[in-house]
């Protein structure tokens, strides 16, 4: 344990720091206008911080009692949630668990390789500093929807996430399409965040108070309630980018600058995050009688596995193809979580399969925030390099851009669920467990798989073999920068699927757990 | 005749969340389609303000408060959460018109049918 090593005084502060410094960060490097190189350095160092702290935060809840660190703002230690004489909690407090640590995990590590890849990548644009600033923004906005205690903050960091998202996928503002791309976005993220909002004011309006623990404990089968559950489950299945509602991922996805892109996976992860929260840990008293919700999320997930990968087919744009099949991967994670909530209410059945339906979907949400990235990446660095979208008009790239064709490489083949790569192990997880559930499930899931790894074996084709197109002669290999952060993100992608088991012990397993402890999340890690 | 004088907020709210579903899901000048999620937005505002409101109780300002309004102050975390999502709607607005602004620039239309390049 690192933290023993630590002053007390720092540790105890950790879960408001790791906000606190992007949060400065973001608003200081607006100051350094003109200065794009400054900008970038400043935020990979500040996004570097942030996925230490990160690191040290999981290293901290591991020591805690209970594995849950509750951290209350403004009150006389970190971790009193109920002063003397109060019943109640009245001040915004982050509690964060093993689920909320995985997430932090990706939430912080992203951004950093984003903004590693954004030194070469970006550096043609103007409003660097600008980029840079709403970058970190968005890092704040996603830490803190995965690390609060309190149903209102999530509302605030969620608007946070989608407001500096939005701008940033609207960067290129030379484009229109980019605009139109981000006016989708904030549109959707603002109708939806309102749906979240007034969902918070019956939730407030029934019980009075607005700690997810607190409420998790008085919840009721009610109209009312069901009403508030309902608003939630769609409005974060919205965001995450489940089908019927994902047409707003492939423009987003698409028109967002490369880095950006692979924020936008883990922002929409994020919205995963509160969709699990609000259904495990929110409604959990409720949703254990109530199957209906898992069914709700597995239909949706199978639709979006079977959308997601036809539509892909029929795409040009490299960007939107590697969109829609995000869409179609996004699928995969709401099946299995969506069985492990069906199966809530029969002991016997969560024993033998809901568990590891749980651990599966957690653990293919870790390798597709990675995988999507890394396609994303490489992608974009296609694109950078050929000045093209479209896939019709590239060829033979490989022999230019050896690194990438490789990077490019792996991603597909672990986003087509080939050994030894990423995907294969998380996806195995899924067929097996779901099998148990259902077979049906199991066998759609593997016929998307394939149907993926044959998209991506075509297009990889199209795009970096056969003789190099004339169009193509002046193109190089990517910035050093780039290579680099792709570099990280491909190697991630071979350990964990050559060490599968390292991933699960260390992060997915007290992120089930957690998910499953309603009990203790409600008396905050006590008693 | 009484529950509806109680629950007349309610029922505007309704009206009003009704009206800004229209306007987003009929309407094709994107200008419009702000509207109508600010429209939204000003009913889920209401709806806090109201969940708020408690009939002969005080404002919770201890300064000068009278006699009767010790013990009988109202809790004042609605107005705060009106407050803070007011404060986000602004911002979400601009973003929004900002947008629209630089659709029309690139396409010289606000037409949702007309502007999109993005489809398929």
């Amino acid at each position: 344990m690192i933290v023993e090593y630590l002053p007390q005084q720092f540790v105890q502060n950790l879960p408001a720091l790791i906000i606190a410094i992007p949060l400065l960060g973001a608003f200081i490097a607006p100051l350094l206008k003109k200065h794009g190189r400054a900008a970038a350095g400043w935020t990979v160092a500040i996004t570097g911080v942030a996925f230490l702290l990160a690191i040290l935060l999981m290293d901290y809840v591991r020591a805690s009692q209970g594995g849950m660190v509750v951290y209350v703002f403004g009150a006389d230690s970190p971790g009193l949630t109920l002063p003397s004489g109060y019943t109640v909690p009245v001040r915004i407090m982050f509690q964060i668990d093993g689920l909320g640590v995985l997430m932090a995990f990706l939430c912080t590590l992203l951004p950093f390789l984003a903004a590693v890849y954004s030194v070469g990548f970006a550096r043609k644009e103007t409003g660097l500093e600008k980029y840079y600033a709403l970058m970190m923004l968005m890092t704040v906005g996603m830490l803190g929807m995965v690390l609060t205690g309190d149903i209102f903050n999530l509302f605030v960091f969620l608007e946070i996430n989608s407001i500096a998202g939005a701008a940033l996928v609207g960067f290129r503002n030379y484009r229109g399409e980019a605009a139109e791309a981000g006016f989708k976005y904030i549109a959707i993220s603002a109708f939806g965040a309102l749906m979240v909002l007034f969902s918070i004011g019956i939730l407030y309006g029934k019980y009075g108070n607005l700690n997810i623990a607190y409420l998790s404990g008085v919840i009721e089968y009610s109209r009312l309630d069901l009403i508030a559950l309902g608003l939630l489950l769609t409005t974060f299945a919205l965001k995450c980018g489940a089908a019927p509602m994902h047409h707003w991922v492939p423009d987003a996805y698409g028109e967002a600058p490369g880095s950006i892109s692979m924020m936008m996976v883990i922002s929409s992860l994020s919205s995963l995050y509160a969709l699990i929260r609000v259904c495990f840990i929110l409604f959990g008293g409720i949703v254990i009688s109530l199957p209906a919700v898992g069914w709700i999320l597995i239909i949706m997930g199978l639709i979006s596995m079977l959308l997601g990968a036809t539509m892909s087919l029929i795409q040009k744009d490299i960007k939107r193809f590697i969109g829609y099949q995000a869409v179609s991967q996004t699928g995969y994670m709401v099946m299995a979580i969506g069985v492990g909530l069906a199966v809530m209410g029969d002991p016997v059945a969560m024993q033998t399969y809901g568990r590891n339906a749980l651990t599966a979907g957690l653990f293919h949400l870790i390798n597709d925030a990675i995988y999507m990235g890394l396609l994303f990446l490489a992608a974009s660095a296609v694109i950078y390099a050929a000045r093209t979208r479209n896939m019709d008009e590239m060829g033979g790239l490989a022999r230019k851009m050896p690194y990438t064709a490789v990077f490019f490489l792996i991603g597909a083949a672990s986003i087509g669920g080939l050994p030894p790569f990423s995907g294969f192990a998380s996806k195995l997880l899924i067929y097996e467990s779901v099998f148990a559930f259902n077979p049906v499930l199991a066998v759609v899931a593997m016929v998307t798989s394939i149907i993926a790894l044959a998209a991506f074996a075509k297009q990889f084709a199209a795009v970096f073999l056969g003789p190099p197109l004339s169009n193509l002669k002046r193109v190089r290999e990517s910035p050093r920068s780039m290579l680099i952060a792709m570099a990280v993100v491909a190697f991630l992608t071979v350990l964990f699927g050559l060490y599968p088991q390292l991933v699960i012990d260390w992060l997915v397993r007290p992120a089930v757990e957690a998910m499953l402890n309603l009990a203790g999340y409600g008396a905050w890690g006590g008693a | 005749m009484d529950a509806l004088v109680t629950n007349f907020p309610f029922v505007i709210v309704a009206i009003l969340v009704a009206i800004g579903f229209y306007a987003v899901a009929f309407k094709r000048n994107l200008i419009k389609i702000v509207m109508g999620i600010t429209i939204i937005e000003s009913a889920v505002n209401m709806f806090l303000i109201t969940l708020g409101y408690v009939q002969g109780a005080y404002a919770p300002i201890y300064t000068m408060a009278p006699e009767e309004a010790q013990g009988n102050m109202v809790l004042p975390t609605p107005q705060a959460l009106t407050l803070t999502s007011i404060v986000i709607g602004v911002a979400v607005t601009a973003l929004m018109l900002a947008f629209v602004v630089n659709i029309y620039r690139h396409y010289g239309t606000l037409d949702s049918r007309k502007a999109r390049r993005l489809r398929e």
